[in-house]
């Protein structure tokens, strides 16, 4: 079975600085983490080679030093990892990413697909199913729980609000999870060993055989146009009087604005 | 200050460091309350390879030497000296058979320890022989292509958790010392059973019984080393063992300091921080000094011992009782800047001082490591003359 798992290297700090001229990430002298969700969607991987055999390829685009991400993953045991890297990604939306993110899945063939429910620094939750768009494929989105895996179907709990489905889909799939899922391991010595020396297969626009107007700013629908923080505006009415008056007023109010 | 350690052995520190902070601190009252025996993290330990530090890799480990194994046990014992215990007793049971094992043994034992699917632990004491082991009163007998072993072990650390045990028994009474032999016994074995696991100051995430052999038959291959070795399997594997609780010492002592320097940055009386009387000051420098000294002798041991030198049982017990002794007053000490919060178990430190003080006994005593270096002064003043 090919397991792929997507990642994505993020600042590892609540406090993300934003170039006030492009509206980017600024992300120097941020240290960075793989995504939390991920490292959820690597464990998910490995056990799955552990139960159904095979081979977990970790993939992610971004900048060159994206690569002691893929490395870390390699720690945790995975077999191959590969980086998609070129200036043309730069800028890319979650379509744009997401396209790249097919054209080098499709390369490297896969029957199961497993990302994060989202990244902490962009939180769109978007590319996981956007890659199985493109991809023509089913997705199942907020996995909570592999059920059963054979070579051809698989069956997962998916987390909704107030309990959770079972979802069964035929191969090839992707998933998106959540924490709910599993605890991700730690690395082990021999892996971080083989992390070291590790080949990271390196992929540019080129090699996917894709053009500029699809990559990158270009070639992403969405631009951010403005990054500002919201203004806070809470309305505060402090009540008065004896414990029964304040109930009363509170609960009149709320029915006056619906709430009850 | 910088040891110069490789990469590897830096990664071998981090990667300890990381599971001792994600998995060990967060449950370290609750171990120390309840007792339970870690087997959680034991398995983290296992993922992790860190069973296999010190086994060669022929036999499925890393093939790496007593200061890589100091370094892991270091950083553990910063967090919990009960879990080190249980994972540096199970490469106190692995020594006689890295030491002294047949190949055949070694093939059939060590695989299993290395990857931490097998937990051992090392039965030497007695009840009328501790510091004393030529007071050991259990048997084994040759009957055929079998020993019968019977008498009792107690204070056996991972008593009962363990599948393997490395023990010492007479197999002749008449020759005293020379009478001693080294076995492997498995658990599950008939006649082979556990007493009760005791209830201690400290380390109490670390499990404690007797081991209880009643005509307990082992093929006669189970023998380590030859007949009459007994006791030369105990010194060496001790010789070994103790640089490794030389750096639970170090551990725990770097714990206690931490957790000391943490407070007193933030505890004000009189308007300032603790940290910056003069008073608590020269304690911690003093803790940072000894701590420091203790490390540089405990690395440089374990580098000895790496180099293949043939004896270092002296080197080992100053090692052992240096660090140790260090690790009893620095913990101490921390609980002192600490004042009553030292004390209270919301904060590490009272249970790091319970826990410190089984260093000074176990794996012999310091008082015997004294002895030990005291001996070797006399041999080599003899051999000086």
């Amino acid at each position: 079975m090919k397991i792929v798992v997507c990642v994505k290297q993020v600042p590892d700090t609540a406090e993300v600085r934003i170039n006030p001229e492009t509206n980017t990430l600024m992300r120097d002298g941020v240290p960075s983490i793989i995504n939390p969700y991920d490292l959820h969607a690597v464990e998910a991987g490995l056990q799955l080679r552990e139960m159904a055999g095979g081979e977990v390829t970790t993939v992610t685009m971004g900048p060159p030093q994206a690569e002691l991400a893929l490395r870390e993953t390699i720690s945790l045991g995975v077999d191959k990892a590969v980086l998609l890297t070129d200036r043309l990604f730069a800028g890319s939306d979650t379509w744009a990413t997401a396209y790249a993110l097919y054209k080098a899945i499709a390369h490297i063939g896969a029957d199961i697909i497993i990302c994060g429910k989202q990244a902490i620094d962009g939180d769109t939750a978007q590319v996981g199913p956007e890659i199985a768009e493109f991809l023509d494929i089913p997705h199942i989105a907020y996995i909570r729980k592999i059920v059963e895996v054979t070579a051809d179907r698989i069956v997962v709990q998916r987390l909704m609000d107030d309990g959770y489905d079972i979802v069964e889909s035929t191969l090839p799939v992707l998933l998106t999870v959540v924490r709910e899922l599993n605890v991700p391991r730690l690395p082990s010595l021999k892996g971080k060993m083989a992390a070291k020396k590790a080949d990271i297969l390196k992929l540019t626009a080129a090699d996917l055989k894709v053009e500029e107007q699809d990559l990158g700013l270009k070639g992403s629908p969405t631009q951010v146009r403005n990054i500002f923080a919201p203004e806070a505006k809470t309305n505060r009415t402090m009540l008065h009087g004896t414990p029964e008056e304040m109930v009363n007023k509170l609960v009149a109010d709320l029915q006056e604005s619906k709430c009850l | 200050m910088d040891y110069f350690l490789t990469e590897e052995q830096v990664m071998i520190r981090d990667l300890a460091r990381q599971i001792a902070e994600e998995k060990i601190v967060p449950v370290r009252a609750e171990l120390d309350e309840t007792g339970e025996f870690p087997w959680d993290i034991m398995k983290t330990l296992a993922q992790s390879d860190l069973f296999g530090l010190f086994i060669p890799e022929e036999y499925g480990g890393l093939g790496k030497g007593s200061l890589e194994l100091a370094i892991a046990v270091e950083e553990l014992s910063r967090a919990c000296l009960g879990v080190s215990t249980t994972f540096a007793a199970n490469a106190l049971g692995t020594y006689p058979l890295l030491l002294f094992g047949t190949d055949a043994q070694k093939k059939k034992f060590l695989p299993d320890i290395a990857a931490g699917k097998r937990l051992v632990a090392f039965g030497l004491t007695e009840a009328n022989a501790g510091s004393d082991a030529g007071g050991t009163q259990t048997t084994a007998k040759l009957e055929g292509n079998e020993y019968v072993i019977n008498g009792t072990k107690q204070w056996i650390t991972n008593g009962g958790e363990a599948e393997i045990y490395t023990i010492i028994a007479i197999t002749d009474r008449s020759k005293g010392p020379r009478g001693a032999s080294a076995f492997v016994v498995e658990k599950g074995t008939p006649g082979f059973t556990f007493g009760k696991k005791e209830n201690k100051m400290g380390i109490r995430a670390s499990a404690t019984t007797e081991l209880i052999f009643d005509n307990c038959r082992v093929p006669k291959e189970n023998l380590i080393g030859k007949e009459g070795t007994g006791f030369l399997v105990a010194m060496k594997t001790l010789d070994h063992s103790r640089t490794g609780v030389g750096s639970q010492g170090v551990g725990v002592a770097q714990g206690a300091f931490d957790e000391a320097v943490k407070f007193a940055r933030q505890r004000v009386q009189f308007g300032h921080p603790v940290i910056t009387f003069q008073a608590v000051q020269h304690m911690l420098a003093d803790m940072a000094t000894s701590i420091e000294a203790a490390r540089a002798l405990v690395y440089a041991v374990s580098r000895l011992v790496d180099s293949g030198a043939k004896d270092v049982s002296k080197e080992s017990a100053m090692a052992k009782v240096f660090a140790t002794d260090v690790a009893m007053k620095v913990t101490v000490d921390a609980v002192q800047v600490m004042g009553g919060s030292g004390y209270m178990k919301e904060y590490p430190v009272e249970k790091m001082m319970r826990d410190a003080k089984i260093l000074q006994i176990y794996e012999g005593t310091n008082q015997i490591q004294r002895n030990v270096i005291g001996q070797a002064l006399i041999k080599e003043a003899a051999r000086n003359k």
